[in-house]
């Protein structure tokens, strides 16, 4: 329990650190100074600030509301109202967002939850990520007009650095649906996956459900989000914290937007009956464990990612398409010359075979003749 | 068909019979006793022959895989019964029925659990609840056409129609899914249903008490029947009242025994607690085994049979043609009305066919023109190819003759040429002569 934390606080201060190990380096040398750069870094970030965009899905009834608020702490969907059974028959997915800046100890954080509202809920749920794919894609090509156009000073990034997938934990392991999803998104964007309302599995239910997942999301071909490996040259026990994270994907979570009393704390937690489940207490859910990883240790990564693997994607197969297009219309000159040539169509490589080998067949002719022509003059 | 018109036939004479032996203007007299005559044995004469005859009960669950249909039926009877894990990916939803016989002192019981595989799995839930429907159904139809046999052995036959439905509920805590709106109109009027919300643990008190008003309400408003235990008895009525108030039931089930105090029962362990089964300010498991079985099992398999049954048959017998009254209000004959309809659905049948080969003829017709259509652009197509060819063969040709003629006449200037050459040398011969 308390060891845990430590160790996990360790692992904040390694991160926010790193000119502390640059400074244990004993040199002769004369001191230069750009040994600073990582404090300059940290001083202008602070400056700046920070935007993060969460988005939030999953079937309605799953806690998403609940677990957010209890991640960051805050009570987001206080004028929610939420449908009732007959109204979702036929519902359609909607997309919905909260913009709240928040700060911690002189941190300004722009945070952004895209919320997913009706995603699986009515009777027929064919392509009901369609919505939240588009949501994906139009952030996308919103910065990449931005980022290509002529005044870039105030870009805005609405791109959606994280998605949190909801699984029911009722079942035996992933759904269609569930699959489908993933499927869809995890090349738009970092997914990573949650049990969520964990506090109806024993501990060994939970082992089970998460080996499972893992199972079908590998064997399914599901790339969800993977943690960086750690460096070769950190200490043991960081790495056998980072294995432990690892394995332990994906997270079984409880949220709560109550406190209650346990063990003589005032503490986050679902009353019942039986006892009291604390949302922050490790041996009962790995909430900590997400809200650490989420934003206390690889938030920026998440943003790194999606910047440089998703949007980049998105931006070379969107010039690809352009460009074959452009192509298309106007055959010979291409106005990008530097960029590859397009494939010409079948029907177009049809027809040039077909006049080369005519005029193959007029050139063997006229040889044969040149030929013929020879010999008789022979 | 014949031994229907023959049973029907008979129902006919018999009413008339029966009417004319009652006198019709009969009152009823109560008269008293002089003494025990004995006849208050009659109900544990009943009760002899039916522990002798045995009891059959069908239960259907229906729910999303994995929300504990299995887990529950097993506590419900404290035993287990042999039962795989379903899987997420079945293409569509399934029944599956299974039937074991159980005995408890000396009454035999021939239970059949119904598991509907693959429930809410699928995408497009659109056409979930029809395998269900159409099982109920089925049950109805199979029963319906043994009582309409002349030679019939209803004593002897085993009862396959549903006597409960146990509705699972997934506890979102918000309110019933849409799927389980849809599913539970559709099943309303053909099978008792009782609601239960399924891994109730997962809810806190508060929760609980929201979610359950919210579930009843959304039933109510959207005229869904659940089955209400009946008050009618003195007996029971004060139970049952007050049980209908706490529908619907949140259930926890295990086979699972956690060492509480001196004792081992039935329970989950966590590492916040442990929740014990059988206790009834953990969850309502106790309510639903009392009401389900230890009081109105008898009810539930009476109300099959008086109330959703008969409603069956008579929507079936209805949709044949048969009335009870014909426009004016005398009996109808089910033997004029039986005829009457065979014949309409002969000529319906003829009428058909005939259809059907007419547009079969349309159909040959239509292939036929267009293989000949095809036919013709083949040949025409052949024909240019073969007039292309002719052509560049021509032009081969005019080609090849200007090449000759060009030969011939560069060999005609050769030889001019060499003609001269030859006798170029014998002038300078000549020459050099001189």
């Amino acid at each position: 329990g308390m060891d845990a934390i430590m160790l996990q606080e360790k692992l904040v201060e390694r991160l926010l650190c790193a000119r502390g190990r640059t400074m244990r380096q004993k040199v002769d040398k004369q001191y230069v100074g750009f040994a600073t750069l990582p404090n300059q870094v940290h001083r202008k970030s602070v400056k700046k600030g920070f935007d993060f965009t969460l988005m939030v899905a999953g079937e309605s009834g799953l806690g998403k509301s609940t677990l957010v608020n209890s991640l960051f702490l805050t009570d987001l969907y206080k004028d929610r109202k939420l449908l009732n059974a007959e109204e979702r028959i036929s519902q359609t997915v909607e997309i919905t967002k909260h913009t709240v800046d928040i700060e911690e100890k002189g941190v300004k954080l722009k945070l952004t939850i895209v919320d997913t509202p009706g995603f699986g809920d009515a009777v027929n749920n064919n392509e009901c990520w369609k919505p939240i794919t588009d949501y994906i894609d139009q952030q996308f090509e919103q910065y990449f007009r931005d980022e290509s156009g002529l005044n870039r000073k105030n870009i805005l990034d609405n791109r959606v650095h994280c998605c949190l997938y909801f699984i029911p934990p009722f079942g035996h392991g992933l759904r269609p649906v569930d699959v489908e999803f993933m499927k869809a998104l995890h090349e738009r964007v970092n997914i990573i996956a949650l049990i969520a309302k964990a506090d109806c599995l024993t501990p060994n239910e939970t082992k089970k459900l998460k080996d499972r997942v893992r199972d079908e999301i590998e064997r399914f071909g599901i790339k969800v989000y993977q943690f960086p490996e750690c460096d070769s040259d950190e200490d043991e026990e960081f790495k056998q914290m980072d294995k432990e994270l690892k394995e332990c994907t994906p997270f079984a979570v409880i949220g709560s937007n109550t406190v209650v009393e346990a063990r003589g704390q005032r503490v986050r937690g679902r009353l019942y009956p039986w006892g009291i489940v604390e949302v922050e207490n490790q041996s009962h859910c790995d909430f900590v464990k997400l809200r650490n990883m989420l934003i206390r240790s690889h938030m920026h990564d998440l943003k790194d990612v999606t910047c440089d693997v998703h949007y980049e994607n998105y931006r070379a197969h969107c010039i690809q398409q352009m460009t074959s297009k452009l192509a298309q219309d106007n055959r010979m000159d291409s106005s990008i010359p530097i960029l590859p040539l397009p494939t010409p169509d079948a029907e177009t490589e049809r027809l040039i075979k077909m006049k080369d080998e005519e005029l193959k067949r007029m050139q063997e002719m006229l040889e044969k003749m040149q030929q013929q022509m020879h010999e008789k003059d022979q | 068909m014949f031994s229907f018109l023959r049973a029907l036939k008979c129902i006919e004479i018999l009413n008339q019979t029966t009417l004319s032996l009652v006198p019709q203007n009969e009152e009823k007299r109560s008269l008293s006793l002089g003494g025990h005559v004995g006849f208050d044995s009659l109900p544990d004469q009943l009760v002899s022959k039916s522990v002798t005859q045995g009891f059959c009960f069908n239960i259907l669950c229906v729910g999303e895989t994995g929300i504990g249909k299995s887990t529950l039926m097993n506590t419900l009877f404290n035993t287990t019964f042999e039962n795989e894990e379903a899987s997420h990916y079945q293409n569509g939803v399934y029944l599956r029925p299974r039937t074991y016989d159980l005995q408890e002192s000396n009454v035999h019981l021939k239970l059949t659990i119904v598991d509907t595989v693959g429930f809410g799995d699928q995408i497009n839930k659109d056409e979930s609840y029809k395998p269900i429907v159409d099982y109920i159904d089925t049950q109805f139809e199979n029963y319906l056409q043994e009582e309409l046999k002349i030679k019939r052995s209803l004593f002897n036959y085993h009862d396959t129609r549903i006597h409960i439905c146990l509705y699972f509920i997934a506890p979102t805590g918000h309110s019933l899914k849409s799927l389980d709106l849809v599913t539970m109109k559709k099943l309303d009027s053909k099978v008792n249903i009782i609601p239960i919300i399924a891994k109730a643990d997962t809810i806190s008190k508060s929760e609980l008490h929201k979610f359950k008003i919210k579930i009843m309400s959304e039933l109510v408003s959207n005229g869904v029947q659940i089955y209400q235990f009946p008050t009618d008895d003195e007996a029971v009525a004060e139970i049952n009242s007050s049980m209908n108030a706490h529908l619907p039931f949140a259930v926890v089930g295990s086979v699972e025994e956690v060492k509480v105090g001196n004792k081992m029962v039935r329970a989950r362990q966590y590492p916040w607690g442990v929740v014990q089964v059988e206790n009834e300010s953990h969850c309502d498991f106790v309510k639903l085994r009392e009401m389900l079985i230890r009081i109105n099992m008898e009810d539930l398999r009476e109300q099959t049979h008086a109330r959703h049954y008969e409603l069956y048959r008579r929507c079936k017998l209805e949709e044949m043609g048969f009335k009870d009254t014909d426009p004016d209000s005398q009996p109808f004959s089910l033997q004029e009305t039986y005829e009457a309809k065979r014949k309409e659905f002969l000529t319906d049948l003829q009428r058909k066919e005939e259809e059907m080969r007419q547009m079969f003829v349309n159909k040959v017709k239509e292939t036929e023109a267009e293989l000949k259509e095809k036919e013709r652009e083949l040949h025409e197509k052949f024909e240019q190819l073969k007039r292309m060819h002719q052509e560049e063969k021509r032009k081969v040709e005019e080609k090849r003759r200007d090449l000759e003629e060009e030969m011939n006449g560069f060999n005609r200037k050769k030889l001019a040429a060499e003609t001269l050459s030859l006798s170029q040398p014998l002038k300078k011969d000549k020459d050099k002569k001189k």
